[in-house]
This record gives C-alpha cells, sequence and structure tokens, in this order.
C-alpha cells in the first residue's frame, strides 16, 4: 500500500464515562487521605525526582482520580521515597504510602 | 432634622437595619417592593458553613420589627429632598398586598402563606413618605443563568441553577431528574455569571464557591449512591470554617473538584448532560456525563439597586453595584448626606456580613440623626 504519509492522532480527550477507575478504588481504599489533594503542587515542587526528570506526584494522583492511570506505571520508578512530598502538603495526604498503595495496584491489576 | 428613616428593601440587610434602628426609638418606615419582606434568604433552605436554617435567621431579625411600618408590594416613583428632608413617593405593584402597621407578628410568614392585609389600612395607589434619613438595601438579583446560553439552562430540562435546586431543598422533596430518576452523577459548575467579561461581570461573586460545596454535601446526604463533582476556577473558601467544610466534602462525603470552566454542554436523548471542559490538572480536554447539572448563579445589582441608584445619584462602580464613600471607614455612607447604604447593594456578600453591615449601618445612621459627625470632611 502507497504511504501517503498520513497517520492516525489518538484521541487526547479524557473520556470519564469510559474511564479505568480499577486503580482508583483500590488505591482510594489503600490511602483514603488521597481525596484531600487540593492540587497546589507542593509535592511536585520539593519532590527529588522532579528536579531530574518529569516525575510529577501530583498529576499522577490526578490521572488515577480522572481514570487515565496508563501514564503512572512507568511514572512510579522515578520516585526515590525521600517522603519529602509528605513533609510539605497542606493537607497532610500521607503520599509515600500513596505511591507504595499505586505501586500495590499495579502489581495486583497490572 | 427629627429621628425618621426610611428603609428601602425589606431583605434580611433591610430588616436588620429596620430592627436596630427602631429598638433606638427611631422611627422607621421600611419599604418593599415585594408582597413579602425577607427577600432571598425567603427561597432559601440551610445557609452555609453550619447548614443554619434560613427561616431561623429571619425570624430573629423579624423579632425586632414590631414597631417599624412595614409597607409592602409598593414601587418606589420618586425621591425628593427639601433641607434635611427626604420624601419618598411610592405606587401599588399590582393588587400588592397593604401596610403591615405596628405590631408585625412574628414568625416570618412563608410565601404560601402571606400576612393578611386586612387589618390594616390599605394605603391609596399614590402615598408619600418622609425621613430625615434614607438607607438603601435593595441588594442583588441572581444572574439570568440563560444569558450563558451554552450551558443549558432553559434549554435542557437537567440543568438547573443553585437557586432551584435550594427550592427543591426547601420543599422537603427528592431531587429527581426531569425524568424522575434518581441522579446518579451531578456536575456544579462554579462561576455561573461570574469572573467572565463575556457577560460583562468581571467580578467574583464570592458567596458561590461555599454555596456550590454545601449543596454537594446535601446532595451526597440525600443520595450516598451518588458521584458529585465541582467544576471550578478557584476555590475562594474566604470566610471561618468554609475551608472545613471543603474538607470535609472531601474526606466524609467524597465530592469530587476538578479545575477547569465548561466549555459548553449537550443533551443525550435520555435527557443527561455532556459536559466539555478542561482537567486543567492534567492538561487534557475532559467529557463526562451528568444526570444533573446544577449552575451556581452569582450576583448581579438588583432591578430595584439600579432604579434607586437613577433616582438619587448614587455612585455606581464599573461593576454597576453602588461604591460607598469608603470602602474602608466609610462603607456605610453613600457620598450623599443623609442616604446609607447597607448589604448587597455593595457587591456580593453573605448573609452573616449582611446581618453586620446592616447593624453598622443602623448604628451609623443614629450617629448621623443625633448630630454626630459621621464623615471625614
Amino acid at each position: 500500500m502507497i504511504d501517503f504519509g498520513y497517520t492516525l492522532t489518538r484521541d487526547r480527550q479524557l473520556d470519564y464515562d469510559r474511564g479505568d477507575f480499577r486503580y482508583l478504588k483500590l488505591v482510594k481504599s489503600l490511602e483514603p487521605s488521597m481525596d484531600l489533594c487540593i492540587g497546589c503542587g507542593s509535592c511536585t515542587a520539593t519532590c527529588s525526582a522532579a528536579g531530574f526528570t518529569n516525575f510529577n506526584i501530583r498529576r499522577l494522583h490526578t490521572v488515577i482520580r480522572r481514570g487515565d492511570p496508563e501514564s503512572i506505571k512507568a511514572e512510579l520508578k522515578k520516585c526515590m521515597f525521600c517522603g519529602k512530598c509528605q513533609l510539605v502538603c497542606p493537607r497532610g495526604v500521607n503520599l509515600r504510602n500513596l505511591i507504595l498503595a499505586m505501586n500495590r495496584a499495579i502489581e495486583i491489576l497490572g | 432634622m427629627d429621628n425618621t428613616v426610611i428603609v428601602i428593601g425589606g431583605g434580611i440587610s433591610g430588616l436588620t437595619a429596620a430592627g436596630m434602628l427602631a429598638q433606638q426609638g427611631l422611627d422607621v418606615t421600611l419599604l418593599e417592593k415585594e408582597n413579602e419582606t425577607g427577600g432571598h434568604l425567603a427561597r432559601w433552605d440551610r445557609l452555609f458553613p453550619d447548614r443554619k436554617k434560613a427561616s431561623e435567621v429571619l425570624d430573629f431579625a423579624m423579632e425586632g420589627l414590631n414597631k417599624v411600618k412595614i409597607v409592602t408590594g409598593v414601587a418606589i416613583t420618586g425621591i425628593s429632598r427639601q433641607d434635611h428632608e427626604f420624601t419618598v413617593s411610592t405606587n401599588l405593584r399590582d393588587s400588592g398586598y397593604g401596610m403591615q402597621d405596628a405590631g408585625y407578628q412574628s414568625p416570618v410568614p412563608s410565601p404560601q402563606s402571606p400576612v393578611p392585609s386586612t387589618q390594616s389600612p390599605v394605603p391609596s395607589p399614590q402615598s408619600q413618605y418622609t425621613a430625615s434619613a434614607l438607607l438603601v438595601a435593595t441588594g442583588f438579583d441572581l444572574f439570568e443563568a440563560r444569558k450563558k446560553e451554552e450551558y443549558g439552562y432553559g434549554i435542557y430540562n437537567n440543568v438547573i441553577t443553585s437557586a432551584d435546586l435550594e427550592e427543591q431543598f426547601k420543599s422537603g422533596r427528592k431531587v429527581l431528574t426531569s425524568e424522575g430518576k434518581t441522579p446518579g452523577r451531578i456536575g456544579f459548575i462554579h462561576c455561573v455569571g461570574s469572573r467572565d467579561e463575556k457577560v460583562g461581570n468581571l467580578y467574583c461573586s464570592k458567596i458561590c464557591c461555599v454555596t456550590g460545596v454545601k449543596q454537594a454535601i446535601e446532595l451526597k446526604e440525600m443520595f450516598p449512591e451518588s458521584e458529585v463533582f465541582n467544576f471550578y476556577m478557584d476555590l475562594r473558601m474566604f470566610d471561618r470554617h468554609f475551608e472545613e467544610l471543603y474538607y470535609e466534602a472531601q474526606q466524609k462525603w467524597g465530592v469530587s473538584f476538578i479545575r477547569g470552566r465548561l466549555s459548553e454542554c449537550s443533551e443525550n436523548p435520555d435527557g443527561s448532560i455532556i459536559l466539555k471542559t478542561e482537567d486543567t490538572l492534567t492538561g487534557k480536554p475532559l467529557k463526562m456525563t451528568v444526570d444533573l447539572l446544577v449552575l451556581l448563579s452569582g450576583f448581579v445589582p438588583s432591578g430595584g439597586t439600579r432604579g434607586i441608584s437613577k433616582m438619587l445619584g448614587l455612585q455606581e462602580g464599573t461593576d454597576g453595584f453602588i461604591n460607598s464613600a469608603d470602602q474602608h471607614s466609610q462603607n456605610n455612607l453613600s457620598g450623599i448626606e443623609g442616604v446609607f447604604l447597607a448589604g448587597a447593594i455593595k457587591g456580593p456578600i453573605s448573609v452573616s456580613e449582611s446581618v453586620a453591615d446592616a447593624r453598622a449601618a443602623a448604628a451609623q445612621i443614629a450617629c448621623y440623626l443625633s448630630s454626630f459627625k459621621v464623615t471625614n470632611d
């Protein structure tokens, strides 16, 4: 077939009605304080890994909530568990356990 | 100058100020265009942040009114001034109720059971009232949500306003979709008619944020299985206990907050509503179907405020609300001698702030009528 140089672009839209909320349900049961996030970004601002990689824990939390957890799988490996995020969180979210819970969710759900 | 005051507007600000003035021995006449006093508060169920019944707050304000001459159902047709005396001319509106003279009966009449006017003499269609001081407490109207046509109010049956929802709460009925179903997913849209140059309103209406949080909790209480989403630009929890209410909504009730302003919505054949917004925290466009959409309508200056402002030549801000002589220390003074301001005429304000502001205005008027100096000049 002749290659005309066209490609199909994946729809970037988050379709909440077709989201995958299995991860959210599991992670939330393991760390309920994730509900308290106000999206301020303090965690990412202080993150040791975020200084050198595109790791963004605030964003990972948000994509799980939106039923779009695919991108977290490769990302989570970048965390060094230093715990600074948890120290600065103004809402007292247990971020270290949130990351452990996300890892656990990937173990269980793939 | 004598001890007479006319209060224009019988909402929570006007009522509170009238009561305070009367208790200080002043001769107070309150003019209200509707057939009932109580204003917006009379239509609301519960108040943020503590969910106090609106009717209890109104009852409290009404208790001090037994010496106030309350005239309802009148339109103000003109205001004139000679030396230190104002004359306010009125016309009866529709088949309006007449004068509720001294001896007002508490508790507050509900809209369904108006206080009969037969005990009092009905004023002739045209009347005149005179006083040495005027308090203008003509308040706000809710932004007409139809103007944001892309949000579908008045077009799609399952799009309602926060005021509609409050009326449903007050009625005690379950909140159902227009198809009579329990809503499984509910969306709240913040800033409808506020912070929006496209409708000419640059300002923040300030109380809608916490109203959205309060109503989200109330719907979760009614339907624990439902999912509730609040779409916001910022959440401005400006007053005491508001942030705690937001915290409770997240922690106890699992209400979700999505940062992004609704661009437009459309209707599915089954009556549900499709929302299109950006989830700005993931940087992606987001589509979501909800069974019920609640628009948090903001404040605009009321028709009464605009009318009285023109008659008196009050200072209007670019937002249409009335500017006081000084926002810091002369916030109840209009800049016109003998004319005072209270409540939402000066911009969006909560009930508790209205009560405080009305009392401050009453104190200023009492000072003015006793010839205490109330201005800097």
